[in-house]
């Protein structure tokens, strides 16, 4: 097996318990105790996450702008520096390569997040298809490490350490120091909560983790690991690339309609969508509870409740929701059962139990965010 | 880890305690730690009859589904129908109150599969 790649915290992480599992390419924590309890903690007060396995790479010199803009189906100048937004990068037919956030620092600048996982396929689609012009493209993930302050005492949690990031707005970012550490600092997040991420580069990682650790223990700050990052976003609808997203669909399938700027001048995937839209879908990702004992699991046929059993779709995520007690799922369904309110059936080892189609997300933060 | 000396063990990580014709059966701690929060509890039906081996529920944790297998070859017996409600008792008391099913050995029922405490805790110090 090839050596699993470890991240500047990965030492720190093992001491508080975390038991590792591989993802993409690196060891990384799936839990410290219970994912339900860590689940909670971020609901109810705050969690620290350590996703230094996600990538950063870089566009940079005075056509960076239109290049990123090219490549993904946001509208970058619908936002200003200084901002941040999510964006689907699509293949020529209008499918995912993945998904991200894009950082705009200026218009010769430009930050994409994308995921670990699908850090080969992000690679060579950027390389293969970066505009010609001033632009480079750098990848300087394994020098970055990134830290999630989630949760509605994130705010309080980091103002003990500097008060500098509580004005900062949700989807906007800042550079300054946390700990005497250079950081980049974004209020956002893939909880559903309120709360930051924060990259710095490797060797200040331990430093910055210690001193929110430390800030936290008054705000039963816990360890949080990918178990609990899975149940949180999956309550919020966040899609995750390998379940809702992936080369076979497209973001107006999974409902990202809202990050594809069809009025935008050309990106890649424009005129695949665009008919796509005309065309109208076939099918559309939605969300369902199961009105039967039963957890739904990716791959899961989703189908008619009658006795023909017909194929409806398939199950993309699925999971007990510890802030609802119920077991939620989400879906690909075939257009003419894609309503709210509408019965399915969802097939388990053999059996089929029930479930409503319900609106989404199934939890939406109960408070402001606070920024003075 | 805490490996009762009155129970038999399984590869699959099931415990069971044979008392004369029947025996009941549950999963062990190192199961419990391996899957987490426990979340839903499919028993083994009354009335079926399995093998030693048998795939008779399954158990799922927030991230994921497990077979569980049937540790002695008979016949269901009854199962803990506590768990329907509360299955986080196998995580709490997986030997006690998170006991799974009971078992009505058959005839022909083998202990030859089954490890004693002090062999299961060598089994597990191997998978590491």
């Amino acid at each position: 097996m090839e050596e699993l790649l470890k991240t500047p915290l990965n030492e720190e992480l093992k001491k508080l318990g975390a038991k590792m599992v591989s993802y993409a390419g690196y060891e990384m924590p799936v839990r410290f105790g219970s994912i339900i309890d860590e689940h909670n903690a971020v609901r109810n007060s705050a969690g620290i996450f350590d996703v230094s396995h996600m990538t950063e790479f870089w566009l940079e010199g005075e056509d960076a702008l239109n290049a990123a803009n090219y490549l993904v189906s946001n509208d970058l100048n619908a936002v200003s520096n200084g901002d941040m937004q999510y964006s689907t990068m699509c293949t020529k037919k209008g499918t995912v390569v993945d998904d991200l956030m894009v950082y705009r620092f200026s218009s010769d600048k430009i930050l994409l997040v994308m995921n670990a996982a699908c850090k080969a396929q992000d690679v060579a689609h950027i390389e293969a298809n970066l505009p010609k012009g001033n632009v480079t493209f750098t990848d300087r993930s394994l020098e970055t490490a990134q830290l999630a302050l989630q949760g509605p005492k994130a705010v309080s949690i980091l103002e003990k350490i500097t008060t500098d990031f509580v004005s900062l707005p949700t989807m906007k970012f800042t550079e300054g120091k946390i700990a005497g550490v250079d950081c980049l600092v974004s209020r956002s997040g893939y909880t559903g909560e309120d709360g930051y991420e924060i990259y710095c580069p490797n060797r200040g990682a331990v430093t910055v983790f210690t001193a929110i650790m430390e800030a936290g223990k008054s705000f039963s700050l816990q360890p949080v690991g990918l178990g609990a990052r899975d149940t949180l976003r999956l309550e919020s609808k966040m899609p995750l690339y390998g379940n809702e997203l992936n080369l076979d669909t497209t973001p107006l399938e999974a409902r990202l309609g809202w990050a594809v700027a069809l009025n935008k001048a050309n990106f890649l995937g424009k005129e695949a969508l665009m008919a796509q839209k005309a065309n109208g879908l076939t099918r559309r990702l939605v969300g369902f509870e199961m009105t039967e004992k039963a957890i739904p699991r990716h791959g899961y046929p989703v189908v008619s409740l009658d006795d023909h059993g017909e194929p409806l779709g398939e199950v993309t995520s699925g999971c007990p929701s510890p802030t609802l007690g119920k077991n939620i799922g989400l879906a690909y369904v075939s257009k003419k059962v894609a309503k709210v309110g509408a019965i399915i059936g969802i097939e388990i080892r053999g059996k089929v139990k029930s479930a409503k189609i319900v609106k989404t997300p199934f939890y939406n933060r109960p408070y402001p965010v606070r920024t003075e | 880890m805490n490996l009762p000396d009155n129970l038999k063990y399984t590869k699959s990580h099931e415990w069971v305690l044979i008392e004369g014709e029947s025996a009941t059966m549950g999963i062990t701690e190192f199961a419990v730690e391996q899957l987490g929060d426990i979340t839903l509890v499919e028993c083994p039906q009354v009335g079926d009859s399995a093998n030693a081996g048998d795939a008779v529920g399954t158990i799922e944790s927030v991230k994921a589904v497990s077979d569980l297998y049937c540790p002695i070859a008979g016949e269901i017996a009854a199962i803990n129908d506590a768990l329907e409600d509360e299955p986080e008792k196998v995580n709490n008391d997986c030997y006690g109150t998170g006991w799974i099913a009971k078992i009505t050995l058959s005839d022909d029922a083998s202990e030859e599969t089954l490890m004693d405490a002090s062999t299961y805790e060598e089994y597990l110090d191997s998978l590491d």
